[in-house]
């Protein structure tokens, strides 16, 4: 059984000026990286909602982070700030002067979050690592994480102190914190962002299922499912073969390729960014490797790698095409009476 | 004359001298045009302290030398340079000023330049790029550009030089505009421009082709396009059409598939050599932009070339038939290259067949 649409509560925090608003309108409102340096600092919280899939609701709190508002967050608004959250996203600015206090006031929101949202999951971005020299960001980041993973715990660690009921429950390291190192300029906000909205996608094992059956149909090595808009990977299917691909960052990477190409597209047609630019990609490499890329269920694009050979190409992008109504769910609510794309699959008959 | 054998060919193998201020952002440039350095990370470029020599072996082998600003080869107390060494085989002299900064300076000893080697080599292309405009507005860079040119061409009427042969270019590496001044540099290097052109003209013509370039893949320099009038949109949408690919081979060409892998594929129901169920050995692709559904194509030429095109609206479904025409030009484009390259370079070329360009990434 299919669940309905779901909506889920993420607050976005932060030191005002860490990159919060410009991360946000990079991937979900197709602003470029360089468009950013326009946005005006938040005032209060900028709610808004984004549709992501057929059936997510991401309900985003884009909270500004100048102290005033940091204060208030925490004091007269903290029920009405802290209930029900989903996910906090904290932003951290790499190149701030006052580490200390960034930390404290961050002690003091995951408090207030393990407070009111206990099961609230934590990503910590650390943030604008494009301005550490390359050779030493690993080093940077690293360091930094160390920090936030001991302050994390701290701050939980105040809460179950305070309340008694959960002391039971030993205040290690909280399993629900990530961190990463994050830039809008390059493909490491595409990594952040797809960790943090794969665990809210709803369904996701159906879509797993039926991505493997069809891949293992068509012979690829590797499918990725995008979101048609921010072109984060909702889900990815690897072979065997494919799994000796050297290249880890390669999803991330594809993310930030056809994002970029659809705001050359986009440049090069003069229609909105957020218009539909293409559609029916295809790479022949030779003898090495074959791909394509399609338009798949309204909300979303799949790409396809595969080996080489017009045969077994030609009938996977039949098959594909054939198999887009087992993906429907992904369009909305509905609920289909059956899965599996077995059907939709027939032998090659090259 | 018999030519003597132990000085090397120049024939093909220019040199393109970066010459300019200190910090103007020539090691960006030759960073970020020949090493794909993101832009973003010249910003930790260390000043350039010696002459920086790139050899690049691309279509046209040439090399490319980096100046430190600090250094004035004219008048140097220090040491003193050989001019026949630096300028003898050159294809063209690029100076480098920043838009961005005080550029009397940068002008006065580009003037300094010029007279200099209008006396010993009068027939080296003075390339000026105006650089860093990004940031700057339109109107704003096109008053610097007049600005510049009226003061070179005064000093040099001053000092009795007519016609010397300098050409201005508005750059950015934050942009295509670096891509696209080289592109007009280097196609002044290459012999019998005009048959490549007339190549592709031809193509657009027969396929209906809203424009056609011929990519150096390497650097996205273009080496030639067909005879419509220049148009920076199809070059950076073809441009980018390039990076995509060179992605895409990067992540899924560039490394080896198993045994296994293979003689599964070869197998039953195929039973064919891999190399037999392709229709092409070489690299090709299409993309269909939403708007009107023009179609965007690249196809490979060899291990440094592909070819670019933008097609008409609704001629996705006559590929067949365009790759037909497509193949006969390519053909005739490695033909030509052939001819042009020095013999020892020809024989490597055409043992790259499993190795192509695109790879290089
Ligand atoms: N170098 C660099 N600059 C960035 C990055 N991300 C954002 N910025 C810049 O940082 C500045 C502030 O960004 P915002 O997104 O408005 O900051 P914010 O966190 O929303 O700030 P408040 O709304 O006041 O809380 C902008 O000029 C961005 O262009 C990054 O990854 N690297
Ligand atoms: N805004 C802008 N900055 C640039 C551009 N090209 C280079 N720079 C910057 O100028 C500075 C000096 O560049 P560099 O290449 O080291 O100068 P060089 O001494 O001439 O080799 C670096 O900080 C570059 O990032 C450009 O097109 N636009
Ligand atoms: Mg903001």
């Amino acid at each position: 059984q299919l669940k309905k649409v779901k909506k889920q509560k993420v607050l976005l925090m932060g030191k005002s000026g860490s990159g919060k608003s410009s991360m946000r309108s990079i991937i979900f409102s197709n602003y470029l990286a360089r468009d950013t340096r326009r946005l005006g600092a938040t005032i209060d919280i900028d709610l808004s909602h984004v549709k992501f899939l057929g059936n997510l609701t991401l309900n985003l709190w884009d909270c500004g982070g100048q102290e005033a508002f940091m204060e208030n967050y925490l004091s007269q608004q903290r029920a009405h700030v802290f209930s029900n959250v989903g996910v906090l996203i904290y932003v951290f600015d790499i190149e701030s002067r006052d580490v200390e206090r960034d930390l404290a006031t961050y002690v003091n929101i995951v408090s207030a979050l393990v407070q009111y949202s206990r099961e609230a999951k934590i990503f910590v971005l650390i943030h604008k690592m494009d301005l550490i020299q390359p050779m030493t960001r690993e080093d940077v980041f690293e360091h930094r994480a160390v920090l936030v993973r001991r302050k994390t715990s701290e701050a939980v660690a105040i809460v179950h102190k305070q309340t008694p009921s959960a002391a039971s429950t030993p205040p290690d390291t909280p399993p629900n914190l990530q961190l990463f190192a994050t830039s809008i300029w390059d493909q490491s906000l595409y990594k952040a962002w797809a960790s943090i909205i794969h665990d809210l996608v709803p369904n996701l094992s159906v879509i797993e299922t039926q991505l493997a059956s069809l891949g293992l149909a068509i012979d690829a090595d590797e499918i990725l499912l995008f979101e048609r808009t921010s072109f984060l990977v909702v889900s990815k299917w690897t072979s065997r073969e494919g799994e000796r691909n050297p290249y880890g960052d390669r999803f991330e990477r594809m993310s930030n390729i056809l994002k970029s190409w659809k705001h050359t597209c986009s440049k090069y047609t003069g229609t909105p960014r957020n218009a539909e630019q293409f559609s029916d990609f295809e790479y022949k490499m030779g003898t090495t490797f074959s791909m394509f890329a399609t338009k798949f269920t309204t909300n979303t694009y799949i790409l396809v790698c595969m080996p080489p050979g017009e045969a077994r190409f030609n009938s996977a992008k039949l098959n594909v095409a054939a198999a887009r109504p087992w993906f429907k769910f992904l369009d909305g609510p509905a609920v289909p009476t059956q899965t599996g794309v077995a059907a939709a699959v027939g032998t090659p008959d090259g | 004359k018999v030519p003597d054998p132990t000085t090397p060919q120049t024939k093909g193998r220019p040199r393109l001298l970066l010459m300019g201020q200190r910090r103007s952002g020539k090691s960006s440039i030759s960073s970020v045009v020949f090493h794909k350095l993101p832009p973003s990370e010249t910003l930790f470029l260390e000043s350039t302290a010696r002459i920086q020599k790139d050899s690049l072996n691309s279509f046209m082998e040439f090399q490319v030398w980096d100046f430190p600003g600090q250094i004035d080869i004219f008048d140097n107390p220090n040491f003193t340079f050989d001019m026949d060494a630096i300028f003898g085989e050159i294809g063209a002299l690029i100076w480098v000023i920043d838009a961005q900064d005080d550029y009397l300076e940068a002008v006065a000893r580009l003037n300094a330049t010029i007279l200099h080697l209008h006396r010993s080599y009068p027939h080296i292309n003075i390339e000026v790029f105006i650089h860093k405009v990004d940031g700057l507005s339109d109107d704003y860079r096109l008053d610097i550009q007049r600005d510049v040119t009226i003061r070179i061409q005064d000093e040099l009427s001053d000092q009795g030089v007519e016609n010397a042969p300098v050409n201005f270019h508005l750059t950015s590496i934050y942009n295509h505009s670096i891509f696209e001044a080289f592109s007009k540099v280097i196609q002044k290097l290459i012999p019998r421009l005009g048959q490549l052109e007339a190549m592709l003209t031809n193509l657009c013509r027969t396929c209906r082709f809203e424009k056609a370039y011929l990519f150096d893949v390497n650097t996205k320099i273009y080496i030639a396009t067909d005879n419509t009038p220049e148009d920076m949109a199809s070059y950076e949408i073809c441009s980018d059409y390039v990076d995509v690919i060179i992605d895409f081979t990067e992540v899924y060409g560039s490394w080896p598939r198993s045994d296994q892998w293979r003689d599964r594929l070869e197998a039953e129901p195929w039973t064919q050599q891999l190399d037999d169920q392709v229709a092409c050995e070489w690299a090709e692709s299409g993309m269909v932009l939403a708007d009107a559904r023009r179609p965007i194509m690249l196809r490979e030429v060899d291990r440094f070339l592909a070819l670019v095109a933008i097609m008409k609206e609704g001629s996705y479904d006559k590929m067949p038939q365009i790759n037909m025409n497509v193949d006969v030009v390519v053909k005739g484009l490695i033909e030509f290259f052939e001819i042009t390259k020095p013999k020892d370079v020809v024989g490597t070329v055409q043992g790259g067949l499993v190795s192509p360009g695109l790879v290089q990434g």
